[in-house]
């Protein structure tokens, strides 16, 4: 299992990118043979995923930009992280 | 109707190709030298596929690196903003060039693989030499960064190599393997029953495929590309006809996808003539199968209609001689036992490769024997 350490610095693979579909509206991530819809969130946990923040200040900023709970905000952005990682889309 | 745009173009570079593989999807037809898009009209048809909505562009051919003008297209096309795929047999690519190509802007590349074994593989590229130039180029390509993808069809000839294919894909450092059945239009169409595996290897190889996805999950993504010969439901081909992506043949005509030319009685514009989203919204190719309305049964009142769209109208004119009948891939067709009767036949038949060639003009294509 791809484990994700509070030190971990995500980054979207290469050949991977957040694009802004302005034909459709909202934002993608293109990949080869891959265009997946990231929603408002994603968007926003994939725009600091930029192999120089943590995960650890990925959330921080995150927390306290949604006041949100962190630990739910932890939990939901390593769960896609997770899986994004699993399909070669995101580096942890 | 209001028709949502296009997500994907396959923009056919060229026909040339050094290779002469027999699953080629390409027309028996191909198109010359003489009559392809100049660099300046490629660039313009990127530009405007992207502010149509396109988000990928596959940079495909015959081979692509034939074109003198590769890494000004792909910088023409990364400009425009589209995500770009370079689909390659790696011959007529060097490390200057992948540079070149990454420095352009290129976002990925898939390549080719015919065989872990290079005899096996350069007698099914029909080229000597193909498979140790292809190793090479992998080398290069994941020394500079770029993300690759290897691209194995697999055919009778190589079906019993998919574990090894898999494994050297990971060796090579390709993030992702696309296991993908040759599909049967163009010369593969022609050479079917060479290539046909049997139910019980298709069996085999889906087994093999589902154990190494497990096994070698976060190594590799396996993309697995059914044999729609031995399937009960049809592939939703081209996610629907004029829904999702377009195809650019080497002289500039639009078709709904690569296959569409074969279909008689279907006018194609051309990005010569008239805006790519002209052609996309009303040119009559499009049009022809676009939604359900052309729909026979029994596809017409069949609860799948909206999810695998009648399976392919190409296939439906190559086996039943008309594009509005179901697919004969689908149980319900009542041609699907020509799928069965075809597999049959295949495994009767000692396996000649008849190679993709051009042909003189007007001349049909001989039947080549392969030269072991």
């Amino acid at each position: 299992m791809i484990g994700l350490a509070p030190d971990a610095k995500p980054r979207l693979a290469r050949g991977v990118r957040l694009h802004e579909d302005k034909a459709r509206g909202g934002h993608v991530l293109l990949g080869p043979e891959r265009v997946l819809q990231a929603n408002g969130t994603a968007v926003e946990v994939l725009k600091l995923c930029d192999g120089e923040r943590s995960f650890d200040m990925i959330v921080d900023e995150l927390a306290n930009r949604f006041a949100t709970e962190r630990a739910r905000i932890a939990s939901d952005a390593e769960a896609m992280l997770r899986d994004l990682a699993a399909k070669r889309i995101v580096e942890l | 109707m209001s028709i949502a745009p296009p997500l994907g173009l396959l923009a056919e570079l060229t026909h040339r190709c050094p290779l002469a593989c027999p699953y080629c999807s390409n027309p028996l037809d191909l198109e010359r030298r003489s009559g392809e898009l100049d660099t300046a009209t490629w660039i313009r048809v990127f530009e405007e596929a992207a502010a149509l909505g396109v988000l990928q562009l596959h940079l495909s051919g015959g081979e692509p690196a034939a074109r003198a003008d590769l890494v000004e297209l792909t910088r023409g096309a990364a400009r425009a903003g589209l995500y770009t795929n370079l689909i390659t047999s790696g011959i007529g690519l060097d490390g200057a060039r992948l540079e070149a190509l990454a420095g352009a802007g290129l976002d990925h590349v898939q390549l080719s693989v015919q065989h872990v074994r290079a005899e096996e593989a350069d007698l099914i590229a029909g080229f000597a030499g193909a498979h140790a130039r292809k190793r090479g180029v992998a080398r290069e390509l994941v020394e500079l960064g770029l993300p690759l993808t290897i691209n194995a069809v697999i055919h009778r000839a190589n079906i019993a190599a998919v574990d090894e294919l898999v494994r050297e894909a990971v060796d090579l450092g390709a993030r992702r393997i696309e296991v993908a059945h040759s599909q049967y239009y163009g010369w593969a169409l022609k050479n079917r029953a060479a290539l046909l595996p049997s139910a019980a290897q298709v069996a085999e190889t889906r087994a093999t495929v589902e154990r190494l996805s497990a096994e070698l999950l976060g190594a590799i993504v396996i993309d697995y590309v059914a044999p729609d010969y031995f399937a009960r439901f049809p592939k939703p081909c081209m996610n629907g006809w004029g829904r999702r992506s377009m195809n650019v043949t080497p002289s500039g005509r639009v078709l709904p996808c690569h296959a569409a030319e074969t279909i008689p009685g279907l006018t194609f514009w051309s990005v010569r003539e008239r805006p790519l989203a002209a052609i996309w919204r009303e040119s009559p190719a499009f049009n022809a199968f676009r939604g359900s309305e052309w729909m026979r049964e029994p596809c017409r009142s069949c609860p799948r209609k909206e999810i695998d769209f009648g399976g392919c109208r190409c296939q439906a004119f190559a086996i039943t001689g008309d594009p509005r009948n179901a697919d004969p891939a689908c149980a319900y067709a009542p041609a699907h036992g020509s799928m069965d009767a075809a597999v049959a036949a295949a495994q009767a038949s000692a396996g000649a490769f008849a190679y993709r060639r051009y042909t003189r003009s007007g001349e049909r294509v001989p039947a080549a024997a392969a030269e072991s």
